[in-house]
């Protein structure tokens, strides 16, 4: 197949799949408890340099705890993968973890405006970035997923996004149509907030599921952060509901309230008074470095930052909001 | 005359456009106020799509993230991003409404950066699903206020296609056929594209604007098409579900 065109960005990660195959080959197997702390699961789990991606979508569903640790024990030169990277990405710009990124959509938090930090760390030359979009970036998982270098699609072409991206234009040997072809993306480390799991890493959740399937079968190593722990019984009496299967998980972490102030779907709210904090206080030098010390650096893990941001009544507001209480009297 | 402001316009002629059974990919804002009141007035069985992965919800109110709960709310489905745009890609999805910093004549949009790529003045989103329901949606609208600082000449980068560089460009460029950019709606006028140059046109002028006022407000030369109308201006009904219904908050109309 011969390449019509090449985006001028750089490919971050490389598309062969025997590289993966020959990772998986070793991975263990076994059905062994994998509980641990989310500290620990950082620690071991998330290295310096590596490539990351964060499950959920932006401030739904997504891992905040494990954000903060990351931020926390101060990891830097990762790899990014920004999809729909919203409050994410503006807790990892804030502590500068990344210094390269697939942009699908970044910086942004939707309806509630633009990021003064991550606009501000991306503006700083400090980080490279390569261009592509939402689907494409699912697509290049689905591919890393499947075992493929890559994966046709008909979307990107003609414009500047698929200028400053890596991916590449070709004929199809079917039909003569030129396509644009996504590389492979199998990130080092994912994190993924669920609804509930077992000790194991069987886990389930509720609502979209974003891309997060695709992403937890094309990663190298994925921690799980759940609401709560499930027996394995109650796995085994419903396998039809099992959203990520154990043999994909290295560390289940209990983290209750773990995508706070995100939404959860069927438990909780966005916290949208202290997201508009945080797009507040990172307006300001000094203030964002007491709001980050206060928020982050001084807090001791996830539970104390429910505690000093509303605590339990916070929690159950955010529920009630969640759940259209007060449509119904 | 109802008293009206230039939003509420805008997301009532909006939803004109969407017919009964219709799909359609929104974002949060104008477009998802616009696919509600639809539903609301003329096409009860629109079905509304989410790229995170919400298929058909009944909204009970405007989500803050394509992704929140709101938008699988009593839906079809709750499925995932990858589905989404697999149904836009196989033909599936009729209309979507699209935003940016900048657009040109051929309804191209640019969300990416201000500036230049390497060193940008200003580092926006990104594309998003912008350029994939764009290249995939049969029917792609804008509704953006109007000032040549936003309709410009030559965009600072082409995030998200709309006709290319016109002709047959995107015919060309691989992108399905037939989809493309229909109808942009602004504070001023409605416009759609002329056929076979696909060069943005004046159809129809909102009250109380010339064509002098919206041309003066386009960096690019727009054409005019043979018989320009006047836009018929929300009407009673239209103000009251959407002040009462869609946006009671006034998030998006800017009105409480």
């Amino acid at each position: 197949m011969e390449v019509i065109e090449q985006g001028l960005g750089q490919l971050f990660m490389n598309p062969d799949p025997d590289l993966l195959r020959a990772f998986f080959q070793l991975k263990d197997r076994k059905m062994v408890n994998k509980v641990m702390t989310l500290k620990n699961a950082v620690e071991k789990f998330v290295h310096d340099g590596d490539y990351l991606a964060i499950g959920g979508f932006g401030a739904n569903r997504t891992p905040i705890a494990a954000c903060h640790e990351i931020v926390r024990q101060g990891k830097k030169n990762m790899g990014f993968a920004g999809h729909t990277a919203t409050h994410d990405m503006q807790i990892l710009s804030a502590g500068e973890v990344y210094n390269r990124l697939d942009v699908a959509y970044v910086v942004g938090l939707e309806a509630r405006g633009l990021s003064a930090c991550s606009r501000k760390y991306l503006q700083s030359g400090k980080v490279q970035t390569t261009e592509w979009t939402n689907y494409a970036l699912s697509v290049r998982l689905q591919a890393a997923a499947m075992g493929v270098p890559y994966l046709p699609a008909r979307n990107m072409m003609g414009t500047d996004t698929f200028k400053y991206s890596a991916a590449k234009t070709a004929l199809c040997p079917y039909t003569g149509k030129k396509l644009v072809l996504l590389p492979a993306l199998s990130p080092d480390v994912s994190i993924i907030h669920v609804h509930e799991s077992d000790i194991f890493g069987n886990c389930r959740f509720k609502g979209i599921a974003v891309a997060d399937k695709e992403l937890a079968n094309a990663s190298k190593r994925l921690i799980i952060t759940t609401e709560k722990l499930i027996s394995s019984n109650e796995i085994k009496q419903d396998p039809s509901s099992t959203s990520i299967p154990y043999h994909l998980v290295d560390a289940v972490c209990v983290v209750p309230f773990g995508g706070y102030p995100g939404t959860m779907a069927g438990e909780y709210f966005s916290d949208e008074e202290h997201l508009k904090e945080w797009m507040t206080a990172e307006k300001d030098a000094d203030k964002f470095k007491a709001f980050l010390n206060k928020n982050i650096y001084e807090c001791k893990d996830h539970e104390e930052y429910i505690r000093i941001n509303g605590g339990q009544v916070k929690m159950q507001e955010l529920r009630a909001k969640e759940l259209l209480l007060n449509k119904e009297g | 005359m109802a008293d009206y402001n230039s939003m509420e316009l805008m997301i009532s002629v909006a939803a004109r456009e969407l017919e009964n059974g219709a799909t359609v990919g929104v974002g949060t804002g104008a477009p998802c106020a616009a696919a509600m009141l639809a539903q609301k007035i003329s096409a009860p069985d629109l079905v509304i799509i989410f790229e995170a992965g919400g298929f058909g919800p009944e909204l009970p109110e405007m989500p803050i993230s394509v992704g929140d709960s709101r938008t699988t709310y009593r839906a079809i489905k709750a499925g995932s991003m990858g589905e989404t745009m697999d149904y836009c890609s196989r033909g599936f999805v009729d209309y979507t409404f699209l935003g940016g910093a900048q657009i040109d004549m051929y309804g191209n949009l640019n969300s990416t950066v201000i500036g230049d790529y390497a060193n940008p003045k200003v580092r926006f989103p990104g594309s998003g699903g912008a350029n994939d329901f764009a290249s995939f949606c049969w029917k792609m609208m804008v509704m953006t206020p109007q000032d040549s600082k936003r309709f410009v000449e030559k965009l600072d980068f082409l995030t998200t296609p709309g006709w290319l560089q016109g002709g047959n460009s995107r015919e060309k460029s691989g992108l399905p056929l037939g989809a493309g950019p229909y109808k942009i709606i602004t504070n001023m006028a409605v416009m759609d594209f002329e056929p076979n140059s696909k060069r943005m046109r004046i159809i129809s002028i909102n009250p109380g604007y010339s064509l002098k006022d919206v041309q003066d407000n386009c960096g690019f030369e727009l054409l005019k098409a043979e018989k320009i109308a006047d836009t018929l201006p929300p009407t009673e009904k239209e103000l009251r579900i959407l002040r009462e219904e869609v946006d009671p908050y006034g998030y998006v109309i800017g009105r409480s």
